[in-house]
């Protein structure tokens, strides 16, 4: 498992880094050659099979080519999230290195959270990937919302960590294997002893809360709202498809079986999701804080996943986290450099920057789900998966239905894009904060949302391999 | 070359798509109008050098695969059938007709204007040559994109809310169609690819008609399809979003919109409805010609009170369209063949139509049939042009709309003889909101706003004589066009019954 020893690593080495460096710019360099190597020698063992740290103990890690082609899309986009906003986590504050090492320990967390193969281990992962984030979150010191924003999400987040080892205990307790192994808890294909119900809907509400579902949301908009805007784009792609991952390999291996028993739950929980994640985007005036409720929003998508739980969902949640990040993190790219967050902020950005503001349509087409994009064949995977699922096809409707109001407000934006003229004689962007490499890796990153669009088994395929 | 490294479905689907992308890069001169009318004129060409290469023997021609998406069972799946072969000469034609038509018009940008109105071609030939379900998805959603963009961009003043309901109701619409896909496809036989994958399940077009679906799943998958056609086209009550559409469009797009772009709901209809869901076809014919019929009248009512000659046109189309639709579930011969004639009809004529008001419109600058008058005086030849391409938006004998209509009408009363009977008085409707907006527009007393009016351009007189050629044309003699679409109606009623 070279990413869990290579992440600690690199994520020490970045600390250390930040005391005897003085350059404020060496350090974005450094993570960004962390992130590549990290990128390579994880490709490295999806390729050949054969990792270089064999670290694997009583097989307490799940190392199949599906974990690490997640794993892959996660490094990838961590790549791709430094060198378009590298420079911006500069300007959040002093401590420059320590950002960065921060994100690489919640790397390491996330590595652990996709491969864990036990209960404890998915503990932990969850642990190692939040704590980082609470401190990100509050790394603009003298912010009070900020602050605000940190405190909220420690006390939250400390609470629904406490459910989850509440849970955790109860599924140990109950099971007659007395296991922590995730594909060893012995069920029965009756009905769920009390116990296990109990530890089954506490694990459902923890993680709802890491990945933002409702009703555990509430954290979700202020955090987002509150954090340095580079550091929510990490936060809502990365470590929320992160989230999912580790909370669908949970319930696909352990309580598959018994599905039927808490299906309706998970239907409740996505119906909510989608309803409140959509409905609330659209009377957002600031373009950050709908992109938190859409981030919700998508999170209704990818719980669909959850309720299909087959092949296809495998599939799926991997090409949804791949689309979601790409657009996510190139909307956020372009958003951390204007000057004005609100929509109207937007208007005429097509007349001053035609590039940015090509590359920021493609991403919410991509968003939105229109064909050609990555996007869209995320959803059509999740689509897929749910009808496969055979249940509740209703649940299906509602969500196409959702999909189409989720259009109403990307395409706000991006009629404030091409179609409006810019309220005041101020340029929306300062033109020197956009540089000519920032430019090109926007065009890759809209070619990748294309590629993914149009082909989109060059990642599954990997996920097959 | 033909047939081993390109086949005529790749030609029309790429030849625009690659001159729009080649338009955006142009610079501000007319260049890119020209690539534009000039990348349109050679696929009409292809177009035409298709219709000779219609026999089977000529099949590999006509269609291709490329295996795309292989642990789904999708392949890049496109060619030319009877009713793809009329649709995609329908546009072929129409789009030089309308470049030509507009070419005076300046567009700021004019680089991304024809270049958004190239793909929106080519999107619409992708539509009618897809033999795959999500080729077909992807081509129908391509095709939309574009428009919203140019209407958006291009429109008139309530551009901006008019275009993003269209918008948002055909994205709707083509989502519920995206599950019913989903749903066909898994009930779907598998298929073994060239290279030996097997895949459970597939999208091909073939594997979609022989799909096992009980007649209980059939009766309400078979609405996800009809709701995103019945936008589409669009029928009441979803028909809403189209005059504000067609009214704030810029002219050369509503051209497109309603000459060809509602051909894609009656399209969708014939191809991945009815062959797909016969029984629910059976079930429904009733319900869906009641609504086309009310459509029908209601939409011909509102144009003879209509006083903005944009909205007129766009009423007096939907009435049209409802009568097709109502055609088609008609389901017999006569009224199926009717319908395939009338599509290209309509749409030569429709557009037609649209030239008309939009000369009108540039010379006076305004809409309102109320505040013209006398332009006959001013420019006769522009009046006589419009009085034929009125004439055969009425039906009249002799003109191309009367075969389809009269065909139609008679497969209609096959079916059910009042429907034919109320629907029949669209008839005399239409003659009233035409022949009145006739009057009133080209006769009686200029006023300050026509005085001033010179009759058209050269260019334009050629290419409303062209249309005016098509009308009477296919009027007299339209049995190369039933020729050619006969083998549609056989495959259709055969796979629907």
């Amino acid at each position: 498992m070279n990413a869990i020893i290579f992440s600690a690593i690199w994520g020490v080495f970045m600390m250390f880094a930040g005391a005897f460096i003085q350059s404020k710019t060496l350090p974005k360099y450094l993570a960004i050659i962390g992130a590549a190597l990290l990128f390579v020698l994880n490709g490295i063992e999806l390729y050949y099979g054969t990792p270089i740290f064999n670290i694997n103990g009583m097989n307490m890690l799940s190392i199949k080519s599906m974990n690490l082609t997640f794993l892959e899309v996660i490094f990838g986009a961590t790549l791709l999230f430094f060198l378009l906003s590298g420079r911006d986590v500069e300007r959040v504050g002093e401590h420059v290195s320590e950002y960065f090492a921060l994100i690489f320990f919640v790397l390491c967390g996330v590595t652990l959270s996709s491969t864990y193969n036990t209960l404890l281990l998915l503990f932990l992962g969850i642990e190692i990937m939040s704590i980082p984030l609470y401190v990100l979150t509050g790394a603009d010191k003298r912010n009070l919302k900020s602050n605000e924003a940190s405190l909220k999400y420690f006390l939250m987040g400390a609470f629904s960590t406490g459910i989850l080892l509440m849970g955790i205990a109860f599924i140990y307790g109950g099971n007659s294997n007395a296991s922590f192994y995730i594909d060893q808890l012995q069920l029965g294909s009756g009905k769920m002893p009390l116990m296990i119900t109990v530890g089954l809907v506490f694990l459902i509400i923890a993680l709802s809360f890491k990945v933002s579902a409702a009703p555990f949301h509430f954290w979700t908009p202020d955090v987002y709202d509150g954090a340095p805007t580079v550091f929510t784009s990490f936060m809502s792609t990365i470590v929320k498809a992160a989230g999912f991952f580790a909370f669908i390999r949970l319930f696909k291996n352990s309580f598959g079986p018994v599905q039927l028993q808490w299906q309706n739950l998970i239907v409740f929980i996505t119906i909510a999701t989608m309803l409140i994640g959509n409905v609330t985007a659209v009377f957002q005036q600031s373009v950050k804080r709908m992109l938190a409720y859409s981030s919700i929003a998508q999170a209704g998508f990818m719980l669909l996943a959850l309720f299909a739980l087959n092949q296809t969902a495998d599939d799926g949640i991997i090409l949804y986290s791949a689309a979601y990040s790409l657009a996510t993190i190139g909307i956020f790219a372009i958003l951390i450099k204007m000057n004005d967050y609100t929509i109207e902020g937007f208007n005429g950005l097509a007349k001053q920057q035609p590039l940015l503001a090509l590359v920021a349509t493609i991403c919410l087409l991509s968003l939105t789900g229109i064909p050609l994009t990555a996007g869209f064949a995320s959803k059509f995977y999740m689509l897929t998966a749910a009808v496969e699922n055979g249940h509740k096809f209703w649940i299906v409707i509602a969500a196409v239905i959702f999909a189409a109001i989720s259009a109403y407000y990307y395409f706000r934006v991006i009629q404030a894009i091409y179609f409006k003229e810019p309220s005041s004689a101020e340029p929306v962007i300062d033109a020197d904060r956009v540089s000519g490499s920032f430019k090109i890796l926007l065009v890759i990153t809209a070619v990748l949302i294309l590629i993914l669009g149009i082909y989109p088994e060059i990642l599954i395929g990997w996920a097959h391999h | 070359m033909l047939g081993t490294y390109t086949t005529f479905p790749e030609l029309l689907i790429l030849v625009p798509m690659l001159a729009g992308v080649i338009c955006f890069f142009l610079g501000k001169n007319n260049a890119a109008k020209n690539v534009a009318l000039f990348a349109s004129i050679v696929t009409l060409c292809i177009s035409l050098a298709s219709l000779c290469y219609a026999d089977d023997k000529f099949a590999k021609y006509n269609t291709v695969s490329y295996i795309w998406l292989k642990y789904i069972g999708s392949t890049y799946l496109v060619g030319l059938d009877a009713t793809g072969r009329m649709l995609t000469l329908l546009t072929a034609i129409g789009f030089p007709l309308i470049f030509v038509a507009t070419y005076k018009n300046d567009y700021k940008n004019s680089a991304s204007f024809y270049g958004l109105m190239l793909l929106t071609q080519a999107g619409l030939m992708g539509v009618f040559c897809a033999m795959d379900a999500l080729v077909f998805y992807f081509y129908w959603e391509l095709a939309l994109i574009p428009v919203y963009f140019l209407s958006s961009k291009w429109g008139g003043e309530k551009r901006i809310q008019a275009t993003f309901k269209f918008f948002v109701y055909t994205f709707a619409g083509s989502l519920l169609m995206l599950v019913g896909i989903i749903y066909v496809y898994l009930h779907t036989p598998g298929r073994v690819f060239e290279d030996g994958t097997t895949t459970a399940h597939s999208f091909s077009i073939n594997a979609f008609y022989q799909a096992k679906l009980a007649v209980s799943e059939q009766a309400w998958v078979f609405w996800l399809f009809f709701l995103a056609f019945a936008i589409k086209m669009p029928i009441f009550p979803f028909h809403t979003w189209q005059p504000d559409a067609y009214d704030q469009s810029p002219t050369p797009v509503t051209m497109v919109l309603s000459g060809i772009m509602v051909k894609m709901g009656l399209f969708g209809v014939m191809r991945w409805l009815i062959p797909i869901f016969p029984d629910a076809t059976k079930q429904y014919a009733h319900l869906v010609m009641v609504l086309s019929i009310i459509g029908i009248i209601y939409a011909s009512c509102i144009a003879i009170k209509q006083d903005n000659l944009k909205k007129l046109v766009a009423y007096s189309s939907i009435a049209h369209i409802g009568l097709m639709c109502a055609a088609i579930f008609a389901m017999n011969a006569v009224s199926v063949q009717g319908v395939l004639l009338q599509m290209f009809n309509h749409g030569i004529n429709i557009i037609g139509l649209w030239i008309v008001v939009d000369q009108l419109e540039k010379k006076t600058g305004v809409k309102e049939i109320s505040r013209l008058g006398g332009v006959a005086h001013k420019a006769p030849v522009l009046t006589i042009l419009l009085v034929i391409i009125a004439l055969a938006n009425i039906a009249l004998p002799l003109t191309n709309a009367f075969v389809g209509e009269f065909m139609m009408f008679a497969g209609v009363w096959q079916y059910n003889h009042w429907y034919a009977a109320i629907a029949g008085i669209s008839i005399i409707l239409a003659a009233v909101y035409t022949l009145n907006m006739i009057q009133k527009v080209f006769y009686g007393e200029t006023n300050t706003l026509t005085a001033s009016i010179r009759d058209i351009a050269l260019h334009e007189k050629v290419i409303l004589a062209v249309i005016v050629v098509c009308i009477f044309m296919m009027g007299v003699y339209p049995q190369p066009m039933i020729d050619l679409t006969k083998n549609a109606v056989t495959i259709l009623l055969r796979v629907g019954q």
